[in-house]
C-alpha cells in the first residue's frame, strides 16, 4: 500500500538507527549556531507553558484565580480543588471508568491483533488477502462516518450507557493488525517449521514461539492503544448518557461547558487528573511511542 | 508388492494427508482471525455500510426501536444538504481549518525536525520529548487550558497584554480571532507528530548527498532546497494526507472552546453531524452529511496522491 511506503521498516534495531548520532563528526556540519537553541527554547516555553499554567492554577484559591493580572506562582497553596473533584464531584468513578475501558481495550487489541496478524503473516488460507484488504481499507475511514449507525446498533443491543458500549467499537483496531502483521512477517519461517517438526500445534507455536518474540511491538501497540483509549472523546460522549458511565474526558468537557464552566480551579484540577497518567506513561516509555508513530504514522 | 505399486500406494496415502494439512491450516487461519474479525465486522464494517443505507432514509428518533421501519427517501437528504445554510457554513469552516491547519502543521513540523536534525548537537532528546507532549495529552484538557489562557477577563494572554498597557480583545467571542485560535491550537497540539515523521524521513536521506553539495560549495539554504525538500517528498505526501484526514474531522477543539460559535463561525462538519444525529435525532440526515464528508476525504486523498506523484 502506497501510504505505508515512506514509513521505515519496523524492527527493534530501527530504534537505534533512528536515534541521532551526535558524536559522528563525518556525518554533519557544525551546528547552526546559538540562535537555533534560542528559537527551539522559545518554542519549548510555548509548548510546556500551558501545562505549567494548568498545574499552577489547579492549586490556587478561587480568589487568586480571578485576580487581575494573573499570577504564575500561587500565593496561597491549596489542594481544595482536588478535594472537591474527588469528594463532591464524581471523579473517582470517572477515573475508574477510564481505567476499566482502557485496560480491556488494550488487552483485547494485543491478543486479537497479534492472533490475526499471525494468521495473515504466516498461515495460508483462502480469503486471506481479502481479509487484509478489508481491514486495511477501513484505516482511513473517519469515525464521523459510522457514529450514527453504531449508536443505532448499540441501542438495539441494549449497550447504550454500558461498558460494552464504551469498549466494543475499539476492541479490534485495524492499525494494530497492520502493525502486528508487519512484525510477524519478520520472524523466520525456519523457526516455525522447526517447532512444527517437533509436533507442535499452531496454538502452541503461536504461544511459545511467536508471542515471546513480540515484546517490543506489543509494547508499542499497547501504549498507542492506551493513549487512544484514554484520550478518546467523541464516542464516549455519545454512548455514556449518564454521569455514572462518563470517562474522564467526557466529564471534564461536560463540566467545562456546563454549570461549572467558569470554575477554572476545578477544571484545571480535572485536567491534571486527565493528563497526568498519560504523561507518566509517555515519559517512561516515550521510546516505544515515537517508534510506533514512525512505524505506523498513526496515533492510537 | 512391487516397487511401483508401493510408490502408488504411498502417493495415494500422501495426497489426502496433504489435503488434510491444507484444510487444517486454512481452519487455523480463520480461527486465529475470527475474534478480531467478528468484533471488527459487527462494530466497524457493518456501521460503515449501514451509514450509506441510512443516508437515503428518513431515519429519526422514532425509528430507533425498530430500525427497519424507516422509509427510503432517495436523495432527499443530500438535496437538503445543498440548501442548508448551516451545513454550507460548516463546510466552509472545515475547509478553513483544514487548509490553514495542514499547511502550518507541516511547516512548523518540518522546521522543528530540520532544526533538531542538523541545527543542534545537544539536548535533542529534551526538545523532541517536549514538543511531543501535546500530541499524547488529552485534547479536551488542552482545549480547556487554552480557553482559560484566552479568557477575556482573567486569562494569561490578556493579563500579559495588560502589563504593556494594552486592553486585550475577547478572543473567543470574536469570530475571526476564534477561528485563528482554534487553528493555532490544532497546530500546537499536532505538529510534534509531523516532526517525528519528518525526523524519520530526514534520517533516511543519505549523507553523501550533503557531502557532495558541500564540495560543490552549496550553502545551507541551497542544501535544504535541492536535497532535503525533494528527498522528503514521499514523507510530505504521507503527512499531507494524514493531516488532512485528521483535520477534516476536527471536533474537540471547537466543542470545548467555542461550542461552534460565535455565529456558527467555528462549527465544523463533524460537530454538525453530532448535533443533527444526537441532539436533534435526524439520523438519516446526519448520515448523509457524514457520507459527504467521507467522499470528500476519499477524493482529497486521491487528488493529493495524484498531485504529489506527478511532481516526483
Amino acid at each position: 500500500m502506497s501510504v505505508a511506503a515512506p514509513v521505515r521498516p519496523a524492527s527493534p534495531a530501527a530504534v537505534v538507527q533512528t536515534r541521532p548520532q551526535p558524536s559522528t563528526p563525518r556525518r554533519r556540519r557544525s551546528p547552526g549556531g546559538w540562535w537555533v537553541y534560542v528559537a527551539l527554547s522559545i518554542g519549548l516555553v510555548f509548548l510546556v507553558g500551558p501545562f505549567l499554567w494548568m498545574v499552577a492554577n489547579s492549586v490556587k484559591t478561587s480568589a487568586e484565580l480571578h485576580h487581575v493580572p494573573p499570577t504564575w506562582i500561587p500565593q496561597t497553596f491549596t489542594l481544595d480543588n482536588y478535594t472537591t473533584i474527588f469528594t463532591k464531584l464524581n471523579f473517582p468513578q470517572y477515573f475508574i471508568n477510564s481505567v476499566i475501558v482502557a485496560t480491556i481495550v488494550v488487552a483485547s487489541n494485543l491478543l486479537f491483533c497479534s492472533m490475526i496478524g499471525y494468521a495473515l503473516a504466516k498461515l495460508r488460507f483462502r480469503g486471506k488477502s481479502a481479509v487484509f484488504l478489508i481491514v486495511l481499507a477501513t484505516i482511513m475511514v473517519p469515525q464521523t462516518v459510522y457514529l450514527v449507525p453504531l449508536f443505532v446498533l448499540m441501542s438495539n443491543l441494549g449497550f447504550v450507557n454500558s461498558y460494552p458500549g464504551l469498549i466494543l467499537p475499539f476492541a479490534a483496531q485495524a492499525f494494530g493488525v497492520f502493525l502486528m502483521r508487519q512484525f510477524i512477517q519478520g520472524i523466520p519461517d525456519e523457526l516455525l517449521e522447526a517447532a512444527r517438526m517437533d509436533g507442535a500445534g499452531e496454538f502452541t507455536i503461536f504461544r511459545r514461539v511467536v508471542l515471546p518474540l513480540l515484546g517490543a511491538p506489543l509494547a508499542t501497540l499497547g501504549i498507542l492503544i492506551f493513549l487512544g483509549s484514554w484520550n478518546n472523546f467523541l464516542w464516549p460522549l455519545i454512548i455514556a448518557t449518564s454521569d455514572q458511565m462518563y470517562t474522564l474526558p467526557v466529564a471534564v468537557a461536560t463540566f467545562s461547558i456546563g454549570q461549572n464552566a467558569v470554575d477554572y480551579g476545578l477544571l484545571m484540577a480535572g485536567s491534571v487528573v486527565l493528563i497526568a497518567p498519560v504523561l507518566l506513561v509517555f515519559l517512561l516509555l516515550q521510546r516505544f511511542v515515537q517508534q510506533g508513530i514512525a512505524t505506523t504514522g498513526l496515533k492510537g | 508388492m512391487s516397487a511401483q505399486q508401493a510408490l502408488v500406494a504411498s502417493a495415494s496415502r500422501a495426497r489426502p494427508a496433504a489435503r488434510r494439512g491444507w484444510l487444517r491450516e486454512a481452519l487455523t487461519g480463520w480461527l486465529f482471525s475470527a475474534p478480531f474479525l467478528l468484533i471488527f465486522l459487527a462494530f466497524l464494517a457493518l456501521p460503515i455500510l449501514a451509514s450509506f443505507v441510512l443516508s437515503f432514509t428518513n431515519f429519526s428518533l422514532g425509528n430507533l426501536v425498530d430500525p427497519f421501519s424507516a422509509r427510503f427517501i432517495g436523495l432527499n437528504n443530500y438535496a437538503k444538504l445543498l440548501h442548508d445554510p448551516k451545513f454550507l457554513q460548516a463546510a466552509l469552516n472545515t475547509t478553513i481549518f483544514v487548509v490553514f491547519g495542514t499547511v502550518l502543521n507541516l511547516a512548523v513540523g518540518l522546521a522543528a525536525a530540520v532544526a533538531l536534525n542538523r541545527g543542534i548537537t545537544r539536548f535533542r532528546a529534551i526538545f523532541r520529548v517536549g514538543y511531543y507532549l501535546p500530541v499524547v495529552s488529552s485534547i479536551v484538557a488542552i482545549a480547556v487550558i487554552w480557553r482559560f489562557l484566552f479568557n477575556a477577563d482573567f486569562g494569561l494572554v490578556n493579563g500579559a497584554l495588560q502589563t504593556f498597557g494594552i486592553k486585550g480583545p475577547d478572543w473567543l467571542g470574536n469570530p475571526t480571532l476564534a477561528v485563528g485560535i482554534i487553528v493555532a491550537l490544532m497546530v500546537w497540539r499536532n505538529f510534534g507528530n509531523a516532526m517525528i515523521i519528518f525526523l524519520a524521513g530526514l534520517q533516511g536521506i543519505p549523507n553523501d548527498l550533503y557531502e557532495a553539495a558541500r564540495i560543490d560549495g552549496a550553502n545551507r539554504w541551497q542544501e535544504f532546497r535541492s536535497i532535503t525538500l525533494p528527498m522528503l517528498r514521499p514523507t510530505m505526501l504521507f503527512l499531507t494526507v494524514l493531516t488532512t484526514i485528521g483535520f477534516l474531522q476536527v471536533f474537540e477543539e471547537p466543542f470545548v472552546m467555542t461550542q461552534g460559535g460565535p455565529l456558527n463561525k467555528t462549527l465544523p462538519i463533524s460537530m454538525y453531524v453530532y448535533q443533527q444525529g444526537f441532539n436533534f435525532f435526524h439520523q438519516g440526515y446526519a448520515s448523509a452529511m457524514a457520507y459527504t464528508l467521507f467522499v470528500v476525504i476519499a477524493a482529497v486523498t486521491l487528488i493529493q496522491f495524484r498531485l504529489l506523484r506527478s511532481q516526483t
